[in-house]
């Protein structure tokens, strides 16, 4: 039987629940900005979009392609530049929540966006951080974002491009980074947190048809699966604003 | 009356090889693609490019062989290309070299070196392998006047105690940028996010501008409010109607999803990319030409931004 939703427009909606309604969220290319928009329409219309790029509390109408896309400025509040968003707005502290992808996602919530294998001569170079590295350091929490393969959850990421819980326990405070930190990886298979003191990762829910096991053999590092649940799938209505008012075009939702 | 319009040709006689390069825009947004065109035609060498999140101009540069060194936060172009294709394989294989930073550090790099300060302070990039790796050889830092003695260091605050990491300014040669409206006199004006083009043009020797219209100088007087950058630190204005394109311009128009595409498959190899310079860079005897060769102004119409919103609402980004 056909799926009544792919796993991306599951990861969004997942994603989108992890935004609290009048939060301002940062929200980096693809999957963030649909949960941010998908948010915005359903439970937390008074969230506020801001992106790296300049642009401030958009009313978007259509979706961006990337953070500094013209999409992002339609009603905006303000249309500014790298200067306003990395250092009044995210290093002056007034971003509560963003959004982060990467290639590998390790035990602690440390990002991979740089390299693969050898930084010098690595066997893929990727994009690069952008402004992750920031947004992670810095944001009051993070949500990742992330396709669940073991290779791409390894104990240590090859390349620390953006700090999660560093070594775990209170690392992240002992190199010098004020709050912040991984609340969610929100995957392919499932959902995993934190446990407040010893940032050890555990699954907090799999998708459904999902069996908890199966996200443990997918991932390199030991997972916690004694509180387990079933992500709750999307609705009729996320489906529906997902599919017709953020991304009718398939911008991104066609892509996976 | 000072008058700074020059053309393309002239604009790009102007970058030596071997220059340090700042690159306006961001991503697929407002880069001054005409102007690279141009200097890839020239045959520009050993460029050392500074950006922060670049697309397809930077990436173009590298492809064509005009760059000694890319130091950056980010190469990509939206959906069309995850990874910029010639970054991707240049560094794969040992082709460049390269320096990392977060787009926070990129900012402040710039931003130092506009203000004639030496560094400048970031939160971010503790705990990270962006503080912990170096791109660039210990060789080529102590020999190579334009690289940085160390790529970033970090110290306890005088004042708290906590530790806050120094990047070091960057001063170019040259910043090239692309704007909608210029004046003779090196005036400009930047509609939409103005990304890093401020600093980017003041920590630079000279600005060389291309631009989508030439307009009067005093036009732009008229609200001093929305002008950023003095002229006085404008060297050469060029005229450059879609002087951006496959680049979007916010209000003018929107990128361009077929020729991104196509660049994206381009850049996939040595040999396709060579094709594509072919067609498309050394091909066409100017910017007119190059504007015939991505579809003609048929084509370009399709583009055009919808007053009041800056980018084209019935753009189909998908084939």
């Amino acid at each position: 039987m056909k799926a009544a939703f792919s796993t991306f427009e599951l990861m969004t909606v997942a994603a989108a629940r992890e935004i609290r309604d009048g939060e301002v969220v940062f929200a980096g290319t693809g999957l963030p900005m649909l949960a941010a928009m998908l948010a915005q329409r359903t439970h937390a219309p008074g969230c506020v979009l801001v992106f790296e790029a300049g642009g401030v509390d958009p009313r978007m109408l259509h979706l961006p392609m990337s953070v500094g896309d013209s999409r992002t400025l339609t009603g905006a509040a303000m249309a500014a530049g790298l200067m306003e968003a990395f250092t009044y707005l995210l290093q002056g502290g007034r971003i509560d929540v963003g959004f982060l992808g990467g290639a590998q996602v390790d035990r602690y919530g440390n990002i991979n966006s740089t390299a693969l294998g050898d930084y010098l001569r690595p066997s893929v170079r990727f994009s690069g951080s952008g402004g992750a590295a920031d947004v992670a350091a810095l944001a009051g929490r993070t949500v990742i974002i992330a396709r669940h393969e073991r290779r791409r959850f390894p104990e240590r990421v090859d390349y620390r491009t953006s700090p999660g819980w560093i070594e775990g326990g209170d690392s992240r405070a002992r190199a010098g980074i004020r709050g912040g930190g991984p609340a969610a990886v929100v995957t392919t298979l499932g959902v995993i947190r934190f446990r407040p003191d010893t940032k050890e990762p555990y699954l907090a829910s799999a998708h459904p048809g999902i069996p908890p096991e199966h996200v443990q053999t997918e991932t390199g590092f030991p997972l916690d699966l004694s509180e387990a649940g079933e992500t709750p799938p999307p609705t009729r209505e996320e489906l529906e604003i997902l599919r017709t008012t953020v991304d009718p075009e398939g911008v991104f939702l066609k892509r996976h | 009356m000072i008058d700074k319009v020059i053309s393309l040709e002239e604009a790009a006689a102007l970058v030596p090889s071997g220059a340090t390069v700042s690159i306006g825009g961001f991503t697929s947004q407002r880069h001054p693609t005409a102007l690279l065109r141009a200097l890839v035609r020239r045959g520009v060498k050993d460029l050392v490019v500074y950006c922060h999140s670049a697309g397809s101009d930077v990436d173009l540069l590298i492809g064509a062989g005009c760059v000694r060194r890319v130091e950056a936060a980010y190469l990509a172009d939206g959906v069309f290309a995850p990874i910029a294709p010639n970054w991707r394989r240049f560094v794969e294989a040992g082709r460049l070299e390269f320096e990392d930073y977060s787009n926070a550090a990129m900012m402040a790099r710039f931003s130092a070196g506009a203000m004639g300060l030496p560094f400048f302070p970031v939160r971010s990039m503790l705990g990270t392998d962006l503080l912990e790796k170096e791109g660039l050889p210990a060789e080529v830092r102590r020999t190579d006047p334009t690289a940085a003695p160390k790529k970033a260091a970090v110290i306890d605050c005088p004042f708290t105690g906590e530790p806050v990491v120094l990047v070091p300014a960057i001063r170019t040669d040259l910043c090239l940028l692309h704007v909608q409206r210029a004046s003779p006199r090196g005036l400009l004006r930047i509609e939409g996010q103005e990304f890093l083009d401020v600093q980017q043009a003041l920590a630079a020797d000279r600005v060389i501008v291309t631009c989508e219209e030439l307009v009067d100088d005093e036009e732009l007087r008229r609200e001093p409010e929305r002008n950023r950058i003095p002229p006085f630190a404008v060297h050469a204005v060029v005229p450059v109607p879609f002087g951006a394109h496959p680049h979007s311009v916010h209000n003018y128009y929107d990128y361009d999803p077929r020729h991104l595409a196509l660049y994206a498959e381009a850049a996939r190899s040595d040999e396709a990319f060579r094709a594509y310079l072919d067609r498309f860079v050394f091909g066409p005897a100017d910017h007119a030409a190059y504007l015939e060769a991505v579809g003609g102004p048929e084509h370009l119409d399709t583009l055009r931004a919808r007053s009041g919103l800056g980018y084209n609402p019935e753009l189909r980004r998908r084939p």
